[in-house]
């Protein structure tokens, strides 16, 4: 999916149209000092446009953002669920299941765009976020927002998306940032986003090129060595601890043995 | 103090002013426990969609983890290195661990949202995520830890097949533990790593897991260091000194490798002059650095001649060390990134307290109705005991 911002006119029919087909309770929305509504993403909203005022050419502008899960190729939360309740799917959407969850919610954390929300009012809470409407992917069609769109979001394979981006940036070298937001961050994203304001002014935050699963990977590989090392150590100390006693011992039955002949 | 005696069949609990008060807090802990549970995560916490975590991962899981390093710690002087001098505080060091952990999982089963899913990862094995380890080895750690201190509840009880097995089964018991414990205690620090750009840099290093695991190994002795004192307050025992002491100058020397790894890693980072940018997360840095370099000076500068009150006060120190350091790798860390603020609720701070409360009135309870601190035990003629013959050698140790 490719969003570009310079085409984004902020009328917010993904987001009901994403709120209707994934049957999202409504918020009670609260005056904020933009024209975002509902301030921010929750286990209600899955997706929101973000209004910013910012400047270009040093003129007062505003950008719109449509902020939602990016669904990484290589993603992290799926990576830090430690009951695979959040999988990533052939279709590139990353999809949480509650029937195995069990509720740590380290995939919250482990997200760099703080994109899993919490159903902190329920007893029995899942975990709530974009998921690509996996269900329309898998029959062929669009997700709910990219089909509302007017003007913004483009649909289509990864690769297209990515080759659509490039060609915008080269037609209009000037206009466009010359990045392209979700191409490597965190190891690559499905999401993608085109801009002509520098994408850390419209909220997107800095994140490495390296898939953030790597990190913690490098790490769990080394455990096998530290536990076969550990074991082994102890197992040598022990014995070699108790060779003394047991020299002791043996010395001791020998007088022993000795003696009863 | 007047002193009244609690008594069920051949058990006894002695009441006393303060296990009143552990009491009630503990029971007013349980009912916010409950309250949890019919009315949800929203109602009993202030955890927000920035602040997952919270008071209850923080204290009842990442520290209670880390202070009960005692357990695994000790048991490896004992039965592993054969230091037969610290063997008095085997008993009691494994008994705090095993309430500690068992009481980990009370904290942890408050703290996920849907837990009677808790078994699923047994069968999904989601083993990309670091979680996945710590979950496993708590589990396996908590039945080591069982089957470390079922000697003990064997032979009160006089089951006799149930003493000769764990007897049996003591040193690849020790050993298994020692081995699942530096496998979670490094991977609760590597849980972070997953979180480059949220993480505040001082804390945020890919030696966390090793530092994690150094401060464990330190401030386990530290605890039982720390235990001891309060039990020898108690129950009007001697305050072994000399075994402390040496105990306490081990623990030095770790703090002293840990306080240089940390220094080592944030010049190597390039964050050692952050440390005196004056924010609150560089001041609590400071302080969390203070409060290891403080008690390993003291001691060190002291070595020739320990006094109780420098053994006690580095023991304290250190353990406040890790204390500062585990909330602020969680708090601190992650601070500057969180969109929204996180202070816990009256109703978290309960269930902590709440906790803490239950695991200190079951040590007193099982202290005194089982045979936990050994100095009878010494005065046992070797060969009175049938069961020495089946575990001969090094086993009799376990006993």
């Amino acid at each position: 999916m490719l969003i570009d911002i310079t085409k984004c006119i902020g009328c917010r029919s993904c987001q009901v149209a994403c709120k209707s087909w994934n049957g999202l309770d409504n918020e009670t929305t609260s005056f904020t000092n933009d024209i975002t509504n509902p301030p921010q993403m929750s286990a209600k909203t899955y997706t929101v446009v973000n209004f910013i005022e910012t400047r270009l050419h040093d003129k007062p502008i505003w950008r719109f953002i449509k902020r939602m899960c990016m669904h990484c190729t290589d993603p992290a939360c799926a990576s830090a669920c430690f009951a695979k309740a959040i999988t990533k799917r052939e279709s590139g959407a990353v999809v949480y299941d509650k029937t195995t969850c069990v509720g740590c919610r380290y995939c919250m954390l482990a997200c760099p765009w703080w994109i899993p929300k919490y159903e902190w009012d329920s007893v029995f809470p899942a975990v709530k976020k974009c998921r690509f409407c996996i269900d329309l992917l898998e029959h062929g069609k669009e997700p709910a927002c990219a089909t509302a769109c007017p003007s913004a979001i483009k649909f289509g394979d990864r690769e297209e998306m990515l080759a659509l981006a490039k060609k915008r940036i080269a037609k209009n070298p000037d206009k466009y940032v010359q990045h392209i937001y979700g191409e490597h961050e965190a190891g690559g994203t499905n999401v993608l986003y085109l801009s002509d304001v520098p994408f850390t002014s419209l909220g997107l935050p800095a994140v490495s090129s390296e898939p953030l699963p790597k990190l913690t990977w490098d790490a769990l590989a080394k455990v096998p060595y530290l536990a076969g090392g550990v074991g082994l150590t102890m197992t040598a100390m022990y014995l070699f601890t108790h060779r003394k006693n047991a020299v002791a011992e043996a010395q001791r039955e020998k007088i022993i043995d000795k003696a009863g002949e | 103090m007047g002193e009244k005696v609690v008594k069920m069949g051949s058990f006894s609990f002695r009441i006393t002013f303060i296990r009143i008060v552990l009491l009630l807090v503990a029971l007013f802990g349980a009912s916010i426990m409950l309250y949890r549970l019919i009315f949800g995560l929203g109602a009993a916490t202030n955890l927000n969609d920035s602040w997952p975590f919270g008071l209850w991962i923080a204290v009842d899981v990442m520290l209670g983890v880390a202070l009960a390093a005692g357990g695994f710690t000790t048991a490896g002087l004992v039965y592993i290195f054969n230091l037969k001098e610290y063997k008095p505080l085997a008993k009691p060091a494994i008994l705090t661990a095993w309430l500690g952990y068992l009481l980990v999982i009370v904290g942890l089963g408050m703290d996920v949202g849907l837990w009677y899913n808790w078994w699923r990862p047994i069968f999904n094995w989601g083993y990309t995520s670091v979680l996945f380890e710590v979950f496993i080895c708590v589990l396996a750690y908590n039945v080591v830890l069982l089957v470390e201190f079922l000697p003990v509840l064997s032979k009160r009880f006089n089951w006799k097949k149930v003493y000769e097995v764990s007897t049996f089964v003591a040193i690849p018991a020790v050993i298994a533990g020692i081995i699942l414990s530096s496998m979670h205690q490094s991977s609760l620090g590597a849980l972070f790593l997953i979180m480059p750009e949220k993480m505040n840099p001082l804390w945020y290093t890919s030696l966390l897991p090793w530092l994690f695991l150094l401060s464990a190994i330190a401030v386990g002795p530290a605890m039982v260091t720390f235990e001891s004192f309060l039990a020898s307050r108690t129950y009007n025992m001697e305050f072994e000194k000399d075994i402390l002491g040496r105990l306490i100058k081990g623990v030095a020397l770790i703090s002293a490798v840990y306080v240089a790894l940390k220094l080592w890693d944030l010049e190597a980072r390039g964050y050692l002059s952050a440390l005196f940018d004056g924010t609150l997360a560089s001041n609590m840095f400071l302080v969390e650095l203070a409060l290891f370099i403080i008690p390993t000076l003291l001691i060190i500068f002291n070595s020739k001649r320990l006094s109780q009150k420098t053994i006690v006060a580095g023991a304290v120190l250190i353990v406040a060390g890790v204390v500062v350091n585990r909330l602020n790798v969680l708090f601190m860390g992650l601070y500057q990134a969180a969109h929204m603020s996180y202070f816990p609720a009256l109703t978290e701070f309960a269930v902590t307290f709440g906790i803490i409360s239950m695991g200190c009135l079951a040590y007193l309870f099982i202290v005194e109705n089982f045979e936990v601190f050994t100095h009878e035990e010494v005065k046992l003629p070797k060969e009175s005991a049938p069961v020495m013959t089946i575990s001969r050698g090094s086993k009799q140790e376990s006993f």
